[in-house]
């Protein structure tokens, strides 16, 4: 029994990162072709909290794995069960159904409007998410949360500005915009689709109730479209999946890339 | 027994004071609000330190530096904990941090929280520029050469720099 609560939080909080983890590498590849340097160094900013936010989940998955009575290969392609594993396993040494992430933060960066407008979706999801999980009855959990809110605000506030922008800018980048939306809002609703291990949390009080989130995520969405000049769009397909690890190829793309190194050289020390 | 312990965590404060920030080399790790606390367990000294951001990549480094630190003034076994909560404020920032920033061309944090403020296109905070010290300052981008700093240039001396931010 014990055990089994245990791998729904390691489950829980693998989410979490891998959220952060993949929306970060994302915004990554932003690092030299930003439309002007600041943003640049803004958009790669975002990906150094985001990745800093992962580590600390992985981290802590990682110390909960070790804990366990009996070691499982809980890392896949890691044979070796007596090792104890590190943050680098769940990172790097995971293949795509092992990733729990929501599907938006995997699809490709695509222009400018894409990224910022995803972003405004996902941090303004995080910033709701984690004020609830910051009275997480886990300690760690709580305390991670309360962390990254400055931050998920911070981020919040700039991609807001930037949604708006683009969306009151010049016919150009008002149709790019528009665009974004259309594209990514069939992505939203798994944000707010719980999966098991998110209502086991829920219900012993270390998670947050995603279905009520909805209403004031879509509020502060809806505000910072309002501002923009752009319309909320009517309910589309949903796209869901991600949490229990059914991925688009997009995610294999970035696990290529994001893990080649370390699978190449498993014995490097960095 | 107590005596000695309260003489090597003072002693333990003392090292930590000049063990600097690797990313602002003018600020030691004390002026810098990381450091939480000292414990002297039996045979062991625990550092207890927090990050300023959760993706703050000279962590590492800092850890790494405080145990060799303390491993070369003779402490044998050394115990470097991260926390997270609370989450570290420019708050905690010393008033002497607070100067060295300005006279290493950084713009300290100002005292209040305006990161907190999220109204969108919130009038800007007014910034010192750390050369001439006007208040004519404009904000050039929300993100800086490193996670804790903003980028402003002077409206007078035109001198661009690193603003601090509160955080």
């Amino acid at each position: 029994m014990l055990n089994q609560s245990t791998n729904q939080l390691i489950n829980y909080t693998l989410h979490l990162a891998d959220n952060a983890l993949i929306l970060g590498h994302r915004n990554s590849e932003w690092c030299g072709h930003g439309p002007v340097l600041e943003q640049d160094i803004a958009i790669t900013n975002i990906s150094l909290d985001l990745i800093g936010q992962a580590r600390n989940f992985y981290q802590y998955a990682a110390e909960l794995t070790n804990a366990r009575p009996i070691r499982h290969t809980a890392v896949a392609g890691n044979g070796d069960v007596e090792r104890s594993v590190t943050e680098d396993d769940f990172a790097y040494f995971r293949d795509s159904p092992g990733f729990k992430n929501i599907l938006l933060v995997e699809l490709p960066k695509g222009d400018w409007a894409l990224t910022i407008l995803r972003q405004v979706l996902f941090s303004a999801y995080q910033k709701k998410l984690f004020e609830k999980l910051k009275e997480s009855k886990d300690v760690q959990i709580a305390a991670i949360a309360g962390k990254a809110l400055k931050e998920i605000t911070y981020h919040l506030r700039w991609s807001s500005e930037w949604v708006i922008r683009l969306g009151d800018g010049t016919e150009e980048s008002h149709a790019r915009i528009v665009k974004a939306i259309d594209e990514l809002w069939g992505y939203t609703s798994e944000m707010f689709l719980p999966v098991e291990y998110e209502l086991q949390m829920l219900n012993n009080g270390m998670g947050a109730d995603v279905i009520s989130l909805k209403e004031t995520w879509m509020q502060n969405v809806k505000e910072v479209f309002d501002e923009a000049g752009l319309a909320v769009p009517s309910a589309q397909l949903i796209h869901k999946g991600g949490k229990i690890g059914k991925h688009s190829e997009y995610l294999d793309d970035i696990l290529k890339e994001l893990q080649s190194v370390a699978r190449a050289n498993p014995a490097a020390i960095w | 027994m107590v005596a000695a312990n309260k003489i090597s965590v003072d002693t333990i404060w003392r090292i930590l004071k000049d063990i600097p920030d690797p990313e602002v080399p003018v600020l030691s790790v004390l002026d810098l609000g990381i450091v939480r606390d000292v414990i002297i367990h039996k045979d062991t000294a625990e550092v207890i330190i927090t990050p300023t951001y959760s993706g703050c990549p000279a962590m590492d480094v800092i850890r790494v530096n405080i145990k060799m630190a303390l491993l070369e003034n003779g402490f044998k076994d050394v115990k470097i904990t991260t926390i997270l909560s609370p989450a570290w404020t420019t708050d905690w920032m010393s008033e002497e941090g607070k100067q060295k920033l300005k006279s290493y061309g950084i713009a300290p944090p100002n005292p209040v929280q305006q990161v907190c403020n999220k109204d969108l296109f919130a009038a800007q905070e007014a910034v010192q520029c750390p050369q001439c010290n006007s208040y004519h300052t404009h904000r050039i981008s929300e993100f800086g050469s490193t996670a804790c700093k903003a980028l402003f240039q002077c409206d007078d001396c035109k001198e661009p720099f690193d603003y601090f931010k509160c955080h």
